[in-house]
């Protein structure tokens, strides 16, 4: 604690209340203001979180800076907050990246702009929450309420069919919710009236009513990573959101449906993931080999980095699924290094956009001429998401490679052909746009980054190569936590007999 | 024996009663121009009452009027909220019935009346009770539909309201009849400890059949599907406020109608009821959400809306226990507050000659008013179950009543069909923030309306942050009444 400070409710609270005060900032005359108001509470919400990781404790077992209010105890739902490494990160992550997404939306977004800003900072505050929530309903809640920024965000600022994108981007992550909450309400009333997760991990369920909690829970979360065959709504919420929305959506917000499976999933069900392993292991290995291949065939640019991210987030579900400490720490590391690099590509792509205003990969060519700076941070982040060592990408992908090589040979073999399918679709992405001769005459016209750009993508360079160079002070964070989950996941909760 | 009669538990209607003579009277003498003075009195009418029922809200049941009427925990709570939904309808009115002529003494006088039956019903602890006050209340919204006396619609409505409430009322007053056939008596405690304890030889067959039509008048009342029919068409057609008045305040009386005949008397045979309320729940679930998708008229739209959320309401009746009926009267309040704050704002968004009650009339509203789109946003997320409004609640204290049950299955179900629910209020956000607007008229918002609807609003958000107290009250007239 920082001078008595709830720390995690501040991180909560923060940027909601400055998303607030953005929205009473008024109309489009006033954009300035709100947009410096949004830069105040983004910034001021990230910089809460320092003291989370500064005085985090590696080696203590369970939740820190826990916070435990009753909130509504007909339901014996209580505001309870607490973090371990794997929370930790995530919360860093995201308000990390509000930052940019704000400074990112500052001259691109003329319209409604206190809204946009507000948007924005709603979602960090309630994202925190969901990460930091130890009660199952608190969770929900949160988990839902970031479906309604987000809906407006894709269709109010998206692109021309934001409509179509923005109802199937709420639908599908709602009709994967519901079942979940059905469920939680399920364990509220075995449990005997409690919503807290803990009670959860230690309830013993028979296999079905385990099979069936793990279903319910893998409708929301699956939907939400998104898992193959489910992920049919993120290629077009990509395309159609604005520049900032993407880069939320994919460097966080999915990020939600892994720490889904982590939180509640896995030691919940425990013998239902075991049982269920060789379908998850199915579907992470499809998206990895079969999304791999449909990233390498797309004409939009965004569309091709939104099936990359599908293709990473089953790297992530490979992890989890196979059991042993070294999958889970690279799949987690690779849900944080996948929000620096896919939050930096759409950020590229939202560059070049905002001067030829196009994402067709066959209207570009040649911008090394044009744009050398923009070039070579470009070239960095493709490489990241192929997974060069020295990268963030190289470490996590490595260290599921490895958990796969422990599990099974050929599982190895499936997963490590990442390397080639992600060089694939990258490199050649990156060939087509960046290298040759200027493409046509618009391309001429480019200019390279200015300052605001340059500090966004420059920020997001030095955290690739940290995590990817010396990966210690993120990973050392998770060693406790995804050693105790594989404690809980190895433990049977059958009945005895 | 008691010689002297209490009249206390009834003062709340006595008042009511009397100043609706006040009232009719002193209208007389009020001019056009002063009619607000009508209004005020109405609403100064429904403020005392408030007080008066208030003031007399705790301790146990008592029974006064020889045991037909009752004053307990469950009849205090609901007409707390009776007045207060009846006096936001009033006041989200006013604009609106001023200018369709329609801001009259008779609209006053027959509102309170309506009031009253609703009381009355409420408060009913005799058949003969409960149907008194449903036939009040029912007569004076069949005027109330055709006050409109000129408008086709309105009147069409009014004569399909009367004549299918009119059966509906024989077939509840048939399965009374059989009621008091198997067992003798009118009185609903006396009829409940004899379907407990006495309930043998042909009785039985009696009974079922009783029960099952008075089921019919219940599922009418309340709009479940099958006997649903009237609610969109009198919806549709009956003026706004009217439309407002019925679907609002009205739910309460409905939902006590439930506990008074369902709960109160006929406990005894859960086990039958519960079997076709799973039907007309999960019937009037499907229907209401998937026909509301193809509705192009705002009020049909929400009319079938209503039929849905009634499916949830009797998903927490049928759990058959006080946990599920807490979770049901919540539900009840919820939807009401929810149900306010839409048909209020199409009532804001009418004016003179122009009636906002197409779907499209709602389009690009963020651009014309961005405080009464948001307002409108947070009442759509809550009708759709959307954390972190209040809504969402509504929809998990019924769900886990449901599952404590036992009905896994049906709690499934219900969420399925919520989610096609979402999509059609979605659309609405989706006009109002996403399209461009089709109308720029200034939209014209009385501050008193201006306020309310604020209100309104705000209290999908704050309910949705503590919804703790709200749900104590329902638990408290729930437990301290059955």
């Amino acid at each position: 604690m920082i001078f008595g400070l709830p720390l995690l409710s501040v991180a909560i609270w923060v940027p909601i209340v400055f998303g607030v005060l953005v929205l009473f900032s008024g109309s489009d005359r006033n954009a300035g203001a709100a947009r410096v108001i949004a830069l105040v509470g983004a910034v001021l919400g990230f910089v809460v979180t320092i003291p989370l990781y500064t005085q985090f404790s590696l080696h203590q077992h369970g939740m820190q800076f826990v916070e435990f209010t009753p909130w509504i105890q007909t339901f014996n739902i209580n505001y309870h907050l607490g973090i371990d490494g794997l929370s930790l990160l995530l919360i860093l992550l995201n308000s990390f990246t509000t930052i940019l997404v704000v400074i990112a939306g500052w001259k691109v977004i003329q319209s409604r702009v206190a809204q946009y800003m507000a948007s924005f900072l709603f979602l960090s505050g309630l994202m925190n929450g969901a990460f930091s929530a130890l009660d199952a309903i608190l969770f929900y809640v949160f988990f839902e309420a970031t479906l309604i920024p987000m809906f407006i965000i894709i269709g109010v600022w998206g692109g021309p069919n934001r409509i179509y994108s923005a109802l199937k981007f709420f639908l599908y992550t709602f009709f994967g919710s519901v079942l979940f909450l059905v469920a939680l309400i399920y364990l509220y009333v075995v449990s005997g009236g409690s919503f807290a997760l803990y009670t959860y991990y230690h309830l013993p369920l028979s296999l079905t009513a385990q099979i069936l909690i793990f279903l319910a829970f893998m409708s929301a979360f699956a939907v939400k990573l998104p898992m193959w065959p489910v992920h049919t709504w993120l290629p077009d919420a990509h395309v159609e959101a604005p520049t900032g929305g993407s880069v939320v959506l994919a460097a966080v917000m999915l990020k939600l449906g892994g720490y889904g499976f982590l939180r509640l999933s896995l030691p919940i069900a425990p013998d239902a993931s075991h049982y269920l392993s060789p379908l998850m292991i199915t579907l992470s290995l499809i998206a990895i080999v079969y999304i791999g291949l449909v990233a390498l065939v797309q004409s939009d640019m965004k569309k091709l980095i939104a099936y990359s991210s599908v293709a990473h987030m089953g790297f992530v579900t490979l992890g989890y699924f196979i059991f042993n400490a070294h999958g889970m720490e690279g799949a987690i590391i690779q849900m944080i290094s996948h929000g620096f690099i896919s939050g930096a590509l759409f950020l590229c792509i939202g560059v070049m956009y905002d001067r030829l205003h196009t994402r067709q990969i066959s209207d570009y060519g040649g911008l090394i001429n044009r744009m050398p700076v923009f070039a070579t941070l470009f070239m960095l982040f493709a490489m990241a998401n192929c997974g060069l060592p020295g990268t963030s990408g190289f470490v996590g992908e490595f260290l599921v490679v490895m958990g796969s090589m422990k599990h099974s040979f050929w599982v190895a073999v499936a997963a490590a052909s990442t390397l080639i399918w992600a060089a694939g679709y990258s490199l050649w992405l990156y060939k087509r746009v960046v290298f040759g001769a200027v493409g046509n005459a618009r391309v001429e016209t480019m200019a390279d980054l200015n300052l605001r750009e340059f500090i966004v993508l420059g920020l997001l360079a030095v955290a690739v190569l940290a995590l990817g160079v010396y990966p210690d002070p993120f990973a050392a964070v998770l060693h406790t936590p995804v050693h105790d989950l594989l404690a809980l996941v190895s433990q049977s909760k059958l009945p005895v007999q | 024996m008691q010689y002297i009669m209490p009249l206390w538990p009834a003062y709340s209607e006595l008042f009511l009663l009397g100043m609706v003579c006040v009232i009719l009277i002193a209208d007389l003498f009020v001019s056009d121009d002063n009619r607000i003075v009508t209004y005020a009195l109405t609403q100064l009418t429904l403020l005392g009452c408030f007080l008066i029922t208030l003031s007399t809200l705790a301790g146990p049941p008592v029974h006064t009027f020889s045991g037909m009427f009752v004053a307990d925990a469950l009849a205090g709570v609901l007409k707390l909220t009776v007045y207060i939904g009846m006096a936001m309808t009033l006041a989200y009115s006013r604009a609106y019935l001023a200018a369709r002529g329609m801001f009259r003494g008779e609209f006053f006088a027959l509102s309170l009346f309506a009031t009253l039956g609703m009381m009355v019903m409420i408060s009913a602890s005799n058949l003969l009770t409960v149907f008194l006050g449903l036939e009040l209340m029912n007569l004076s919204l069949y005027s109330l539909v055709a006050l409109l006396r000129d408008s086709r619609p309105a009147t069409e409505a009014a004569m399909k309201y009367f004549v299918l409430s009119a059966i509906a009322s024989g077939m509840l007053l048939y399965g009374m009849s059989m009621l008091y056939g198997a067992t003798g008596t009118l009185d609903i405690a006396q009829i409940a400890t004899h379907i407990v304890h006495g309930g043998s030889g042909g009785g039985e067959a009696a009974l079922v059949l009783g029960l099952i039509f008075v089921i019919a008048g219940l599922g009418f009342e309340i709009g479940a599907v099958p006997f649903h029919m009237w609610i969109p068409d009198v919806y549709h057609g009956a003026p706004t406020s009217i439309t407002l008045l019925l679907s609002s305040p009205v739910k309460f009386a409905s939902f006590a109608f439930f506990m008074r005949l369902l709960v109160q008397c006929l406990q005894g045979m859960v086990v039958d009821w519960q079997l076709i309320l799973i039907i007309l729940s999960v019937l009037s679930l499907a229907v209401g959400n998937i026909v509301a998708i193809a509705q192009t008229n705002i009020k049909r739209m929400l009319a079938y809306s209503t039929i849905s959320h009634m499916g949830f309401v009797l998903l927490g009746i049928l759990a058959g226990d006080s946990n599920g009926y807490g979770a049901a009267m919540f539900y009840v309040v919820v939807y009401v507050l929810m149900n306010l704050g839409a048909f209020g704002m199409v009532l804001l968004l009418s004016r003179s000659g122009f009636e906002a009650d197409q779907i499209d009339d709602f389009k690009g509203l963020n651009q014309r008013s961005p405080w009464l789109a948001f307002m409108m946003l947070l009442v759509m997320f809550a009708m759709a179950g959307v954390p972190p409004t209040v809504g969402f609640y509504a929809k998990l204290s019924v769900l886990e009543a449901v599952l404590n049950a036992g009905y896994v299955w049906l709690a499934v179900v219900a969420v399925i069909f919520a989610l096609i629910g979402a999509f059609y209020y979605l659309r609405i956000v989706k006009l109002m923030y996403f399209d461009a607007p089709q109308d720029d008229a200034p939209i014209i918002v009385h501050p008193d309306a201006q306020v309310l609807i604020s209100a309104n609003g705000l209290a999908m958000l704050l309910l949705g942050i503590l919804p703790q107290p709200l749900l104590v009250v329902c638990t408290y007239a729930i437990q301290y009444s059955l």
